[in-house]
């Protein structure tokens, strides 16, 4: 076994706009303790430093998080749908691939929360028999998600054997 | 349930009548176990009288209320099992019709408590092995006779179709040698016994309103010692305590303990000496075993056997004493023989398996993360030393000078436990220091991949790769592994399922 066996990526990218998504995320979920914390620093003049200052620093924080870091997780993610396998890369700061075999697929199922319903995107999840967690394609623009879980439970109903 | 004459569905049960008896019983103890310290408790403030008057009713509220309730679960709870379906019919007001086809039927396990054991009762447990939460594919039968019992698991779990062509030994496989009583004390479980007794001893003593005596009276015993000998003394108690509880839980868990093979293909387990427990293991589940050898048992040249099957999960909620182990702590050379049985093997893979081991760079990870984990411990002692006293200086220096040396054994342990193989149907990997296991895990039960790699493994070139099951633990991870040997080794194991996503050259 000679020479060097890497990983290919997959070959397809989320939908663009997942940027958006990802942004939109973070950029609420910092912006709710910075709103309280400001609020809180204008009303109590006493604390006002001590509140304001946490605020900037979360803000500081926030800021790699909202504008680049989903450049970079969008460059990470990628997804592949084969006869045989659905292959998934994501990572944050570990990367991962994911490999499950058609043939071991248990369910698929299509989600949208709220906030993804404003990008026109959705979640296609993939359940297998282990307990370790399904496969996520996150961030598909929701009519080509429809599509794939349509595809993909016609390929697994195909498949006899109780998938463990 | 309507009442349907007994002839039209003659093959309805009930359940075993005598649970009313069981549950007075429990009832009466938990009875007595409440109110005679509620009991002392009103009666030191307001006199006897008062006393009885407010517990004896309330006990025979409890008593006769619970009783009756049992006696309506009784009443209202049927089962049957048909050649299609096992069903159970249960409730009062929400009524609940559960059945499970019984083709998917994969465990029975019964298990009997000392009172149900009085009755000659036993509780059973009838599963599909789904790894499924809130237990909706469980039917529990609490309680009916041993014999019906015996009957149930026999008929359910018969088959034709299962049995193994391949060779093996039939009976039993295992029984209990007294002598491994001896592992049972080197466990982290010792001290933890301990300081739960101690605990123990101080809450019972806080409800019956003693704890602020009892505190004065150890520290007037102690109050001629120095304050180091004083708490050497005490853990010394506690550790004494722990040795002795860690002997009773192994003589309670693994008493009588049996590993059978059942004709049809059914791995038995049997063991128990209070509450007694029969675990079924069907061989079309096992996916593989587990040799683990925690680090004191490991010393000793001991390991212990666990399946890995697939349905156990949601098993372990009500009964902690682990469900999965085949064999318990054992010498090292039996523990492989019983996996090779186990897995109808002429040797065990686990044992056969030639480890490939994995780079220096995961050394180096372990080292680190060890040495790390010592200089922040060390840091946190030596910042807050200086803030408050001196005495954490003094630990602080102490855990610099112990810890280190233990770190960078238990890295270099680590390191060296690290290895996989692929050994025919099996796929081996091993990891750990004060857990070590080495799993073999059958290539046919691998139903995915996940290749996980940090920013340092990418420097350094290793990979996490696990495979992931529907069975044990739901994944088995291959710990920092070189990067392209890992993926050619996975690709390898599990043909065509990794490949077409592989770059060569």
């Amino acid at each position: 076994m000679s020479g060097t066996v890497r990983l290919r990526p997959p070959s397809n990218e989320l939908n663009p706009r997942v940027v958006g998504w990802w942004r939109a995320q973070w950029a609420l979920t910092f912006a709710v303790p910075v709103a309280v914390l400001v609020v809180l620093g204008l009303l109590i003049s006493g604390a006002r430093f001590w509140l304001l200052l946490p605020a900037v620093v979360l803000g500081v924080i926030a800021l790699p998080f909202v504008v680049l870091m989903p450049l970079w997780w969008y460059r990470v993610h990628r997804w592949e749908v084969t006869d045989t396998a659905v292959y998934v890369r994501t990572g944050y700061f570990w990367q991962e691939w994911r490999v499950a075999p058609m043939s071991r697929i248990q369910t698929v199922d299509t989600v949208r929360g709220p906030l993804e319903q404003g990008f026109k995107l959705a979640t296609v999840t993939v359940t297998t028999a282990s307990s370790k967690g399904p496969i996520k394609i996150e961030g598909l623009d929701h009519e080509l998600a429809a599509d794939l879980a349509q595809q993909l439970t016609e390929t697994t109903q195909a498949t006899p054997g109780d998938a463990t | 349930m309507p009442t349907v004459p007994e002839e039209a569905t003659e093959s309805w049960r009930r359940l075993d009548r005598r649970t009313i008896y069981v549950s007075a019983l429990v009832l009466a103890g938990v009875a007595v176990g409440a109110g005679v310290p509620t009991g002392i408790g009103i009666a030191a403030g307001n006199g006897l009288g008062v006393a009885l008057a407010w517990v004896l009713p309330a006990a025979a509220l409890l008593v006769l209320g619970g009783t009756a309730a049992d006696y309506v679960r009784w009443l209202k709870t049927r089962y049957r099992v048909g050649p299609e379906r096992a069903e159970l019919h249960t409730g009062l007001l929400l009524v609940k019709r559960r059945s499970l086809a019984r083709e998917r039927i994969r465990n029975v396990d019964l298990t009997a408590n000392p009172l149900l054991r009085i009755f000659g009762l036993v509780s059973v447990k009838i599963g599909t092995g789904e790894q499924r939460q809130g237990g909706e594919s469980t039917l529990v039968l609490n309680p009916v006779t041993k014999t019906e019992a015996d009957r149930l698991r026999r008929e359910l779990l018969a088959r034709e179709s299962t049995v193994d062509e391949r060779p093996g030994v039939d009976g039993t496989l295992a029984r209990l040698d007294p002598a491994w009583i001896r592992y049972a004390p080197i466990s982290f479980l010792v001290p933890a016994l301990g300081l739960a007794a101690g605990g123990a001893v101080m809450q019972v003593s806080d409800w019956i309103g003693i704890q602020d005596g009892f505190v004065r009276w150890m520290i007037d015993l102690f109050r001629g010692f120095p304050l180091v000998l004083a708490i050497l003394v005490l853990a010394g108690i506690l550790l004494v305590v722990g040795f002795v509880g860690s002997l009773a839980l192994f003589v309670e868990m693994w008493w009588n303990y049996h590993l059978e093979r059942e004709p049809g293909g059914t791995l038995r387990v049997r063991r128990g000496l209070l509450t007694t427990r029969s675990i079924s293991l069907e061989e079309r589940r096992l996916r593989g075993v587990e040799v683990v050898e925690p680090l004191g048992v490991r010393l000793a040249g001991a390991a212990r056997v666990d399946a890995v099957a697939t349905g156990m999960v949601q098993r372990q909620e009500d009964d902690k004493t682990d469900n999965k182990t085949l064999l318990p702590a054992a010498p090292k050379e039996l523990a492989d023989h019983i996996a090779a049985v186990v897995l109808r093997e002429r040797k065990s893979p686990t044992e056969a398996a030639q480890l490939i081991g994995h780079p220096l760079a995961a050394r180096g990870r372990r080292l680190r993360w060890a040495i790390g984990t010592v200089v922040v411990l060390v840091a946190v002692l030596a910042v807050l030393g200086l803030l408050l006293t001196d005495v954490l200086l003094h630990l602080a220096w102490i855990a610099a000078v112990l810890g280190l040396p233990i770190a960078v054994v238990l890295a270099v342990d680590a390191y060296k436990s690290l290895g996989h193989a692929i050994s025919g149907d099996y796929l081996v990997a091993r990891a750990g220091t004060v857990r070590r296991a080495t799993v073999a895990l059958q290539r046919e039960g691998v139903i995915g991949w996940t290749v996980k790699q940090s920013i340092f493994q990418r420097r350094a070139g290793l990979i996490t790769l696990t495979a992931t099951t529907a069975a044990g633990s739901g994944g088995y991870a291959v710990l920092d592994a070189a990067e392209s040997e890992g993926l050619a080794f996975a690709d390898e194991a599990v043909p065509e399922l990794l490949g077409p996503f592989l770059e060569r050259g």
